[in-house]
C-alpha cells in the first residue's frame, strides 16, 4: 500500500512536472500569438505551421547557449536563484486538484499531489516564497538594476500579499476549510453555489492580486521598462533564465487554476464536463493575463502600494466584517 | 493642381479655423485637495476606461487588419529620395557614361570619400581612369549627386547589402548601369531630392501648427 502511494505520487509529480514545463513554452506561443494579433502583427509565422515551431527553436536556443556567470556576482545565490522561481513555483502545484478523480484501468486516479487539509494556505506560503527568486538574483547580480528591481519586487511584493490573504479570508470563513477539494465540493451545485455570486468583492480582489502575485501587466514593476532593462533578469542566460521564464509561466497557470476552484466552481461535480469547464476557466483567466498585457499601461509601484494599502485592504476588511456578520 | 495644393498648406495653417478631423482635448486641472483627488480616483475607478482598452485591443484582435510586411517576402516600396549606395548613370543617347570627370563630387564631397583621377585617351579626351567611392567613409548626405552637372552620380534604392566589409561594396563597375539594362531602356532616373513619394498628397495630414 505504501509502496503503491509512493509510485502513484511521483508518477503524479512527473506527470505535472513535464506537462506544466510544455505548457510554459506553449503559453509563450500563445502571449506573442495574442499580443501580436491584438496590435495588428502576426507574431511568429516563419518556423513550422503558424509558427508553432517558434517553441522548439527558443527551447533548443536556451537549453543550448552558454551559460554565464559574470566575474563579480555572488556566485551560489547567483546560481541557486532561478532554481527557487521554479521550483516554487511547481512546489505550489502539489495541492492543486487539476482534474476531478477518474478511474484509470480499474485504478482511481486522484489528479492531485497531496489533498492536505490546510492546501490554501500552503499554496499561498510557497508562490510567497517564490519571491526569493527574483529578490536573491537581483542582490546577487552585482548589476545596479537588477538591484533596482529586486527591491521594486519586495516592496511590491509586501503589498499585494496583504490583500491575497485578506481577500481569500471571506470565501474560506463560508467554506470552513483550507482544502480546495472542500471548496469544490461546496460549490458542486452549479453556477448558482459558485462562491463568487457570494463574495463578488473577494474575488475582485483575489484577481487583483493574482497579477501582482504573477508580475502580469499592469503591476509588471519587476522588469525596469522604463530604463529599456529586464530588471532582476538582465544577467542571466541560456537556461537559468529559462528557469525564471517556466516560473512565471507556471505560476500564471497554477493562479489561473486556484482562481476558477476558489470562486468559479472548480470541476464542479466531478463530470467530464465539468472538468472541460475548469480548463476552459483556466484558459480564460491565462487569457486575461494575455489581454491585460496587450490593453493596459503599468502602474508606477508607488501608485501599486497605494492601491493596495489605502484602497484594496480597506475593502477587503470591510468585506470580512460584513461576511462574519451576515454568516452570524 | 500641385501647385495648388501647395499654396493652400502654406496660407492657412491654423487648424482652428478650418474643418478638420482635429479637437483639442479636455484635460480637467489637477486636484488639490484630499476631497478633490477622493472624488477624482473614485470617479476613474467606476468609470470603466480600463474596459475601454480591454476593447479596443479585442476589437482590433477579431478585425484581424494586419498590418505587418513581411520583409523578405514583401517589401515596402522606398521614396523616390531615398539615399542608399551609389549608380553612375549612362547617357540615353550613346549608352556611354555620363561622367565628365569634371571631380565636383570628389571636391563636395563632405567626408572626403570619393577619389577620381582622369587622363587624355586616344581621341585626346578626357576620360575618367579611376573612380570610387569610400563607402566606410561615406555619409550619404546625398551632396555629391545634388553637385553633379550631368547627373551622372545618383543615389540608388538598393537597401540590401551586406558584407564583413563596407568599402567591398562597390566599384566603379558596380555602380556603372550594366549595358544590357540600357539596352532594354530600363535605366532608372533618379528622381532626385525633394521629389515626392507617389501618393503622398493623400497620406500626408496637416500639421497643427496654430499654438
Ligand atoms: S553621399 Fe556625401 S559622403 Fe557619400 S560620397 Fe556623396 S558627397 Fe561623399
Ligand atoms: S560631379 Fe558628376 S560628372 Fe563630375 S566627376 Fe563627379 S560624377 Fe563625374
Amino acid at each position: 500500500m505504501e509502496i503503491a502511494y509512493f509510485i502513484e505520487t511521483i508518477i503524479k509529480i512527473v506527470v505535472i512536472l513535464l506537462i506544466f514545463s510544455a505548457l510554459a513554452g506553449i503559453g509563450t506561443y500563445f502571449e506573442r500569438k495574442v499580443l501580436a494579433f491584438m496590435q495588428r502583427r502576426l507574431g511568429p509565422v516563419n518556423v513550422g505551421p503558424f509558427g508553432l515551431l517558434q517553441v522548439a527553436a527558443d527551447g533548443i536556443k536556451l537549453f543550448t547557449k552558454e551559460d554565464i556567470i559574470p566575474t563579480s556576482v555572488v556566485g551560489r545565490i547567483f546560481k541557486i536563484a532561478p532554481v527557487i522561481t521554479a521550483a516554487t513555483a511547481f512546489m505550489a502545484a502539489a495541492a492543486i486538484p487539476f482534474l476531478p478523480s477518474f478511474t484509470i484501468f480499474g485504478y482511481e486516479v486522484h489528479p492531485i499531489v497531496a489533498d492536505i487539509n490546510i492546501g490554501i494556505l500552503y499554496i499561498l506560503g510557497i508562490m510567497g516564497v517564490g519571491l526569493y527568486g527574483p529578490l536573491l538574483g537581483g542582490m546577487a547580480s552585482a548589476n545596479k538594476f537588477s538591484l533596482l528591481s529586486a527591491a521594486r519586487g519586495a516592496a511590491v511584493f509586501i503589498s499585494y500579499e496583504v490583500i491575497t490573504g485578506l481577500s481569500i479570508l471571506a470565501p474560506i470563513m463560508m467554506v470552513g476549510s483550507l482544502s480546495l477539494i472542500d471548496f469544490n465540493q461546496y460549490q458542486s451545485g452549479g453556477i448558482t453555489s459558485w462562491i463568487v455570486w457570494s463574495q463578488p468583492v473577494a474575488f475582485i480582489l483575489f484577481w487583483i492580486a493574482a497579477f501582482a502575485e504573477t508580475g502580469r501587466t499592469p503591476f509588471h514593476l519587476i522588469a525596469n521598462d522604463h530604463e529599456i532593462i529586464d530588471g532582476f533578469g538582465t544577467e542571466y542566460s541560456g537556461m537559468r533564465w529559462g528557469l525564471f521564464f517556466i516560473g512565471e509561466y507556471a505560476n500564471m497557470f497554477f493562479i489561473s487554476f486556484v482562481i476558477s476552484i476558489i470562486f468559479l466552481g472548480g470541476y464542479g461535480d466531478g463530470s467530464f464536463l465539468g472538468a472541460l469547464g475548469l480548463l476552459g476557466k483556466v484558459a480564460f483567466f491565462f487569457f486575461f493575463f494575455l489581454w491585460t498585457r496587450a490593453a493596459w499601461p503599468d502602474v508606477r509601484p508607488d501608485q501599486l502600494m497605494w492601491l493596495c494599502w489605502k484602497v484594496l485592504m480597506p475593502i477587503a476588511v470591510i468585506n470580512i466584517v460584513i461576511t462574519g456578520i451576515v454568516m452570524m | 493642381m500641385h501647385n495648388e495644393h501647395i499654396e493652400e498648406h502654406f496660407s492657412s495653417r491654423n487648424v482652428a479655423e478650418m474643418p478638420s478631423d482635429y479637437y483639442m482635448v479636455a484635460i480637467e486641472d489637477y486636484p488639490k485637495d484630499g476631497w478633490g483627488k477622493f472624488k477624482r480616483a473614485a470617479k476613474r475607478a467606476v468609470k470603466g476606461e480600463l474596459f475601454v482598452g480591454l476593447w479596443v485591443v479585442m476589437r482590433e484582435m477579431i478585425r484581424f487588419d494586419i498590418h505587418t510586411v513581411q520583409y523578405p517576402a514583401e517589401k515596402m516600396p522606398i521614396g523616390p529620395r531615398y539615399r542608399a549606395v551609389h549608380e553612375m548613370k549612362r547617357l540615353w543617347e550613346s549608352d556611354t557614361e555620363r561622367c565628365i570627370g569634371c571631380g565636383l563630387c570628389e571636391k563636395i564631397c563632405i567626408s572626403n570619400c570619393i577619389r577620381i583621377d582622369t587622363r587624355i585617351d586616344e581621341n585626346s579626351r578626357k576620360e575618367v581612369s579611376e573612380y570610387s567611392i569610400n563607402l566606410g567613409r561615406c555619409i550619404f548626405c546625398g551632396y555629391c549627386a545634388e553637385v553633379c552637372p550631368e547627373l551622372a552620380i545618383t543615389h540608388g534604392g538598393e537597401y540590401e547589402n551586406a558584407s564583413d566589409q563596407r568599402e567591398h561594396f562597390l566599384t566603379f563597375q558596380d555602380m556603372l548601369t550594366p549595358l544590357d539594362t540600357m539596352k532594354a531602356g530600363a535605366q532608372r532616373e533618379f528622381e532626385g531630392f525633394g521629389a515626392i513619394t507617389p501618393h503622398e498628397d493623400e497620406r500626408v495630414k496637416k500639421t497643427p501648427l496654430a499654438y
